[in-house]
């Protein structure tokens, strides 16, 4: 059960970080995406396994 | 285009630098160098099986005397946010000459734990030991196993096997976990392993090495299963005469379920004791939490707020350094093994080599760390 949550948590910790990278990407103002590249950080080092 | 790229760059510079640190925290390798009377270094694997390989196959260094004798086990690293706990076990792994009877040495019992910090706590994620060749780096480590190791946590966590309600995260708590599960969580299997190894090595006795904030009332004592608690009083009797330093007694309470000084008494026929020294560091009222707070032990809002009466334990403008706090820890094994050994000729524990409080305090904890650039790198254990 543990691995399927798991599994699960890092499925949707992708998810997300690809709406903020997408959102990033659509983005026109400056303040807004810098947000996102920050908002972004800790799920990539979620997806890495380092935090 | 080039403004997102721009952008896209400096969060990528600020994710390597997070995750380098985050990297380093998790992977930080302490040398040791095993003293005059490690005959072998063990894992804790080798008491159970499943445990092997895993992050918690922890290194048991195993001091033997020339003479044989009683058993000691000594737990370093149980809440690795506690540091004296730890140095304490490495001055005794790294210096102890023995004569009689064995010891055996976990400074980190939870490495899980010891390789991630408390979450939103701002701890340092290393501090640096000086000493004359240098310094030795430790990683600062937590009172929980990392998530990265064992994860989700429940709603409720039910201890095993008593089936008491425990809060949630102490699943994760190596201190609650005892005596351990073997088809269990990480936690539970390594208490597991570490009971096995008191059961098959027949321990004598199991000290458990921790710190405490001066906010908690159960600080500057000896914690003793009720088949310890005269050992524990006479010790505290003669540390407090001899030593230079006060230390109490306090009773294992039988209804608080999972601790080392309650399962292991319970479970094995070992003495299970856990010693506790003041650490400002924990406290909830502390000021920045950096690693001068951690080895010096000095902080103005812990002092204001032993001026109110709201601690446990003294403290003033000289705060509780960490020499104090090892020396502590070691004069009290000291203690205990001496009087142990004078009731119990057959299952004596002697040795030398290991200071004491007034020594680690005069001479500093550095002065007995060994290092590992004179020795023999094939000799050389990494914790």
């Amino acid at each position: 059960m543990n691995t399927i949550v798991t599994v699960l948590y890092y499925l949707l910790t992708a998810y997300v970080a690809v709406l903020l990278v997408a959102d990033f990407l659509k983005n026109r103002k400056w303040q807004d995406e810098v947000l996102y590249v920050i908002v972004l950080i800790p799920f990539v080092l979620r997806l890495l396994r380092l935090k | 285009m080039k403004r997102k790229i721009a952008i896209a760059a400096l969060g990528t510079a600020l994710a390597v630098f997070a995750g380098l640190s985050f990297y380093r925290s998790r992977h930080l390798r302490e040398p040791v160098v095993p003293g005059p009377s490690v005959s072998r270094v063990a894992h804790l694997g080798d008491y159970f099986e499943p445990l092997k390989g895993s992050i918690n196959d922890v290194n048991v260094y195993v001091l033997e005397g020339k003479e044989p004798g009683g058993t000691i086990l000594l737990l370093g690293g149980t809440h690795p946010e506690e540091p004296a706990g730890r140095l304490a076990a490495w001055i005794f792994a790294e210096n102890a000459e023995m004569a009689k009877g064995r010891i055996f040495v976990i400074l980190t019992a939870n490495r899980s734990a010891s390789t991630v910090t408390r979450l939103g706590g701002a701890y340092p994620r290393d501090f640096t030991i000086p000493t004359v060749w240098g310094g030795q780096k430790f990683r600062m480590g937590d009172r929980w196993s990392n998530p990265l190791d064992q994860w989700p946590d429940p709603e409720v966590y039910l201890h095993y096997p008593t089936r008491q309600e425990l809060a949630y995260v102490d699943i994760r708590n190596l201190n609650r976990a005892f005596p351990g599960r073997p088809n269990g969580t990480l936690t539970e299997k390594t208490c597991y392993a570490i009971t096995e190894l008191i059961r098959r090595e027949k321990v004598d006795i199991a000290i458990d090495f921790h710190e405490a904030e001066l906010q908690y009332p159960v600080i500057s004592t000896i914690v003793a299963h009720q088949k310890g608690a005269d050992l524990a009083a006479a010790a505290s009797m003669f540390i407090s005469s001899m030593e230079g330093f006060a230390i109490g007694v306090e009773n294992s309470p039988k209804a608080l379920r999972g601790l080392s000084h309650r399962e292991i008494g319970d479970a094995t026929d070992a003495i299970s004791l856990l010693l506790e020294a003041p650490e400002p560091f924990l406290d909830a009222t502390r000021g920045r939490t950096n690693r001068e707070l951690l080895l010096d032990g000095k902080d103005e809002f812990v002092v204001r707020a032993g001026k109110r009466g709201l601690l446990f334990e003294k403290i003033d403008e000289k705060g509780w350094p960490i020499d104090i706090r090892v020396g502590r820890h070691t004069s009290t094994v000291l203690q205990i093994l001496e009087i142990w050994s004078g009731d119990n000729p057959d299952k004596a524990v002697v040795l030398s080599g290991v200071p004491r409080y007034g020594d680690v305090v005069q001479n500093g904890t550095g002065a007995y760390l060994k290092d590992p650039k004179t020795v023999d790198p094939a000799k050389l254990v990494f914790e």
